[in-house]
């Protein structure tokens, strides 16, 4: 999953934002289908075809629209949807912090869209970038063309569902949207490689299944902040252990 | 759009768009210490741990472990190809292909 060593080598704009891309590539392969079930239920769940378009042009952010969808069709209040909402999306709070290194000395004009933008996809795909260790002085427009590649996609995904989506019948029933956990999948391997990261992993899994009933989708939060403090404590005592085993 | 929709989206949009814009906002005023940014490495596979264990392995609130279980089959043959061949498009086109085919032969039973 190495990134074409063009861009290191001959940095420019628009060579970055071509790369970034071409990286995310594979994950709308995974979030097409995801976009497409999103567009074909959402009327049928109670919205209008008008804030469907509305909802995928301005909140962006499929899980949670997802979410919405299944709390509407059960007549949630509009106050609970924009809670869960908020606790679904807290995640993103995480990844803004990851990329607070990388974007802190950029105008905020750079930094307001790339937040609008910001998705797991194009935060994988850009904190690989942005962690080279290459000085090309462009890796946020690597960012950019990782982002409006997702928000492009998404906004005719969408459409495809409201329109072509209603022609197939059960559409929504064929299971297309594990795409989205195979690509979730893929996304996580290369992070696979060390004991601090499968220890990760592990503790993250374990209380997601644990925490899964707690109200509002909570159990997500909780089970990423578990296998992070997890990672990190591994990481601690491995490294005091090598202190430990030091000749003296 | 109803009036009901449209508080509904914008509401969605501001909690949505604040928490990814509040962090980098302030960004330039911010210094992270070593520590945190340790920390912050653990983040991308935690979060997408949390949200694929529970996808594949919960259905209908409850634990389906076991080899009727067609996500199971696709999320093992997705993180076979995965740590195999290191390609990630492949991986979601065989983890994708694993889910329907099992999918299919257990619709066709």
């Amino acid at each position: 999953m190495a990134i074409a060593t063009d861009v290191t080598q001959r940095p420019s704009p628009w060579r970055e934002f071509w790369a970034g891309v071409r990286q995310t590539v594979p994950l709308i392969v995974g979030a097409i289908p995801f976009g497409i079930i999103f567009g074909t239920l959402a009327q049928s769940s109670g919205l209008s075809f008008v804030g469907t378009v509305a909802m995928s042009l301005c909140v962006f952010a499929g899980s949670s629209q997802f979410i919405a969808l299944g709390l509407l069709a059960a007549g949630s209040p509009i106050g609970m949807i924009i809670l869960t909402t908020w606790v679904v999306n807290l995640r993103h709070l995480l990844y803004s912090a990851a990329l607070v290194p990388y974007l802190k000395s950029l105008s905020q004009s750079w930094k307001l869209p790339l937040a609008f933008w910001l998705t797991d996809e194009t935060f994988m795909v850009a904190v690989q970038r942005y962690r080279q260790r290459d000085l090309a002085p462009y890796k946020h427009w690597f960012h950019l063309g990782s982002a409006l590649a997702m928000y492009t996609n998404w906004q005719l995904c969408t459409l495809l569902g409201l329109t072509l989506g209603q022609t197939i019948p059960n559409a929504a029933s064929w299971g297309l949207d594990f795409a989205m956990v195979a690509t979730f999948i893929g996304m996580t391997i290369p992070y696979l490689t060390t004991r601090p990261m499968l220890a990760a992993v592990i503790m993250a899994g374990g209380t997601a299944l644990i925490a899964r009933s707690l109200p509002h989708q909570m159990g997500l939060m909780v089970a990423a902040v578990a296998g992070i403090a997890a990672g990190v404590a591994v990481e601690n005592r491995l490294k005091s252990g090598e202190k430990d085993n030091e000749p003296k | 759009m109803n009036p009901n929709e449209l508080i509904l989206i914008a509401g969605m949009t501001l909690v949505t768009f604040s928490i990814r814009y509040f962090l980098l906002a302030m960004s330039g005023k911010l210094s992270l210490s070593p520590r945190l940014l340790q920390t912050l490495n653990y983040v991308p596979p935690a979060v997408l741990t949390a949200i694929v264990v529970p996808a594949v392995l919960i259905a209908e609130d409850q634990l389906w472990l076991g080899l009727g279980n067609p996500r199971l089959i696709g999320a093992i043959a997705a993180l076979g190809v995965g740590l195999w061949r290191k390609n990630l498009l492949l991986t979601i086109m065989v983890g994708m292909g694993a889910f329907l085919l099992w999918q299919a032969v257990d619709l066709a039973n």
